[in-house]
């Protein structure tokens, strides 16, 4: 742009400080929104299960939300909220909800109904079952919840920007750099945050082969 | 040790005034149509239902009266599709119960490896596995040994070897029983195959629809004398040639020989029923019975066998 | 004044809804565009993954778009197009084409996997099936699999549609119109009517595109299926 060259190196070497710092932000607001948010869709997952005709609501509740454009849930909560951390903290927790909820439940509805009987059969009490076999075989479902979350969160930090300077994590760059020309930095700011979403999104991969060993052990023998 | 039956359960119909009683050591099969409530009385003794009236008893005490959890660790359970967590290993899955009621991992380890022996599949190949390597035929073993492991007085067992293919169904039979052989537990076991019912069973109760016993007794006795219409509906009408599967040659009185022509000779484990097919399509005036040691004893003929079947005095020695 | 009063007067105001930057102007501006992303994208995504799930070649590609798509941020996928459309063109290049682009690019990803999801979903019985009854490859696609995996299908477009009001909406704070504009005037001019008015045009906009395409599903799945569309 303005005929500059592509990357200002000078620029980059000389803020890696501060870009550590907002990489370090961008992950800190993303970590606050997906632990809150999986234990709130863990609460509405478990009252779903319990109360089977709640999930229809909450399922078209989180879809809802979900629908509205994150740019608009975060300009309508300054006004309530202030520029502040929990700010933006609110629509990234709500956003998570519809990737978690639905992904908690069908976790526990696949764990095998005779695995379930054989439990009981053999003697487990409620709790035992519950924390020793349906919570291990409904991980996968479960992690596969987590890492939509996580990488969609990470996505939607950058959104957060909007709301000043003190915000956004590597939103910031990108916003900054499009308002002073500067691609330097829109690229910093770019190419950072599909990097960190690249990268959550491998170590949930990595996180759910190591919880389930029993999944990789594939070979059905006949 | 015994144990006695004697309930109706909350669903209506399902089970009525059903009750028998068990000797330790022995094998009683449940059999009936489908519907008939017998999964239903089943699950009543581990309390994964719960009967609306009646007792049962295990050694004189009511089941109803033991911490539930308590009592179904002492119980083995084997269900038709095994429900083998698939998350555990195959030895993790065969040491569920021990681990429950608190022994060393040191223990847990060596009784499930001893198990898997026991039902015939080597250790060594098997113990680090997990069920979605194992083929039917072994998940059903495993799901006996983990049933066995806690070493309880009694097993249930709901249609343990429906889910597998004929083949495989004989030889899990067959090595089951040996292993009941070496073991004697007690054991309650249900089946809507009257054959497999006849095969395994020391004892059968009969159920119609709604839970009502029809019969109770030996499996001679059922085939020999159905107590109604429906026990020998049920039965079959080739009862006759059932009753001759419980018996073997080595039961006939012999005749002398006499010139040994082409004859077809019966190892002295070979049944009753099988010898006179053979003896049928053969077409000769008779076989040679084979004695323990393989030595010629005398004669049999289809004769014979038919009065084995009509008079009880033609056996040679009472059936155990 | 309080929020919802602000809000209330401001979408009340006749002015609003006549000017060449009123309401309609920028509804019209917004779903147009919107409209424009998705039929572009669609028209290569669909039929893309139809033949994908029919053949069962190159499924790696669904699966590779469908992992670039999901770490994709829209944010930054905007901003970073910034730069190079605008040396195709300064003035359109930093405010429609880099949001446009945006929206084209992200609406494929879950209209491709879902097409290829539904087809190749369909049980492969059905299909041998319908093979061995003398149906040509064609007729199986058009015939059999399409109608079965219409619902999967429908949830796809849907997906998308939300995701491309949604990337328009951000494109504001880039400089593009639509909606989203009055969001992005409001904060700047520190008006909350127009903010708020902007947001409630918003999520208005979405909500109603999510129910409208909610609606087609369900209008376009045969009776003969018994199925639940999965949310």
């Amino acid at each position: 742009m303005n005929g500059e060259p592509l990357v200002r190196w000078d620029w980059l070497f000389a803020h890696l400080g501060p870009i550590a710092d907002r990489v370090v932000q961008h992950l800190y607001l993303a970590a606050i929104a997906v632990g809150i948010g999986f234990a709130i869709s863990f609460a509405l997952a478990a009252l779903s299960i319990r109360r089977r005709r709640l999930f229809p609501l909450i399922s078209i509740l989180a879809t809802g939300v979900y629908a509205i454009p994150s740019f608009a849930l975060f300009a309508a909560l300054v006004a309530v909220t202030g520029l502040s951390v929990l700010t933006a903290e609110i629509p990234l927790v709500l956003y998570t909800l519809v990737l978690f909820v639905p992904n908690i439940v069908a976790g526990f509805d696949a764990v095998p109904g005779d695995v379930l009987e054989a439990a009981d059969g053999l003697g487990y009490t409620a709790g035992e079952r519950w924390w020793r076999v349906e919570l291990p075989l409904a991980v996968p479902l479960v992690v596969a919840g987590l890492r939509l979350a996580t990488v969609s969160t990470i996505g939607l930090v950058t959104v957060s920007a909007i709301l000043g300077n003190s915000l956004g994590g590597l939103g910031y760059y990108i916003l900054d750099g499009y308002h002073r020309h500067f691609t330097t930095e829109i690229l910093v700011g770019g190419l950072l945050s599909i990097g960190l979403a690249a990268l959550a999104d491998l170590g949930c991969v990595l996180l759910q082969r190591l919880l389930t060993p029993w999944a990789a052990a594939r070979v059905a023998v006949r | 040790m015994t144990k006695r039956y004697d309930a109706a359960s909350g669903m209506p119909g399902a089970v009525n005034d059903l009750s028998f009683e068990v000797p330790a050591g022995a094998i009683c099969v449940l059999v009936g149509p489908s519907g008939c409530g017998k999964t239903t009385s089943l699950k009543m003794v581990n309390r994964l239902i719960e009967p609306s009236a009646g007792q049962i008893l295990l050694d004189g005490v009511d089941v109803g009266t033991e911490n539930v959890t308590a009592l179904r660790r002492r119980i083995g359970y084997v269900i038709q599709q095994v429900g083998l967590f698939p998350h555990l290993t195959v030895e993790r899955n065969v040491a569920v119960v021990p681990g429950l009621v608190g022994w060393s991992r040191e223990r847990q380890r060596t009784r499930s490896r001893d198990l898997l022996s026991m039902v015939g599949l080597d250790p060594d190949r098997y113990a680090d596995r997990y069920p979605s390597q194992l083929s039917g035929g072994e998940r059903q073993r495993v799901g006996v040994a983990r049933a066995l492991a806690a070493d309880p007085s009694l097993m249930l067992m709901d249609e343990p070897f429906a889910a597998v293919d004929p083949i495989v169904r004989e030889r899990l039979q067959d090595e089951f029983l040996r292993v009941q052989r070496q073991l004697a537990k007690t054991i309650l076991f249900v089946t809507h195959d009257v054959d497999e019912a006849i095969k395994m069973g020391d004892l059968i109760a009969v159920l119609e629809d709604g839970g009502r016993l029809a019969q109770f007794g030996p499996p001679d006795e059922i085939l020999a004398r159905p107590a109604s219409e429906f026990v020998a509906r049920f039965v079959g009408q080739d009862r006759g040639l059932k009753r001759l599967s419980l018996r073997t040659v080595a039961d006939l009185k012999v005749e002398p020989i006499g010139h040994a022509d082409e004859l077809p000779a019966f190892l002295s484990s070979t049944t009753l029923r099988d010898a006179l097919s053979i003896l049928l399509a053969a077409d000769t005036r008779g076989g040679i019975a084979l004695d323990e040691a393989g030595l010629p004893r005398g004669l049999v003929t289809v004769d014979a066998i038919a009065s084995a079947l009509a008079d009880d005095a033609q056996i040679d020695t009472a059936r155990t | 004044m309080d929020v919802f009063s602000a809000t209330a007067q401001w979408l009340a105001d006749p002015m609003h809804w006549q000017s060449a930057n009123g309401i309609p102007a920028r509804l019209f501006e917004h779903v147009a565009l919107s409209a424009v992303s998705l039929i572009l994208s669609g028209c290569v995504a669909m039929p893309l993954g139809l033949w994908i799930g029919h053949t069962g070649r190159f499924s790696w590609l669904v699966v590779s778009s469908a992992n670039a798509w999901r770490a994709l941020p829209s944010f930054a996928l905007i901003g970073l197009l910034v730069p190079f459309t605008t040396v195709i063109d300064p003035n359109l290049g930093f405010t429609l084409y880099p949001t446009l682009i945006a929206m084209i690019v992200l609406a494929g990803p879950p209209v491709l996997v879902n097409a290829y999801q539904g087809v190749a979903g369909v049980d492969r019985d059905l299909v041998e099936a319908a093979r061995a009854m003398g149906m040509r490859e064609r007729q199986v696609l058009l015939g059999l699999e399409i109608p079965i995996a219409l619902p999967v299908l429908a949830t796809g477009v849907r997906s998308a549609a939300v995701q491309v009001i949604a990337t328009a909406t951000l494109g504001a704070t880039f400089g593009f119109g639509g909606l989203g504009r009055f969001i992005v005037l409001g904060d700047a001019n520190q008006d909350n009517g127009e903010l708020f008015g902007g947001v409630v045009l918003v999520a208005a906009l979405a909500l109603l595109t999510q129910a409208l395409f909610t609606l087609l599903e369900r209008r376009l799945v045969s009776p003969g299926l018994a199925t639940h569309t999965a949310g």
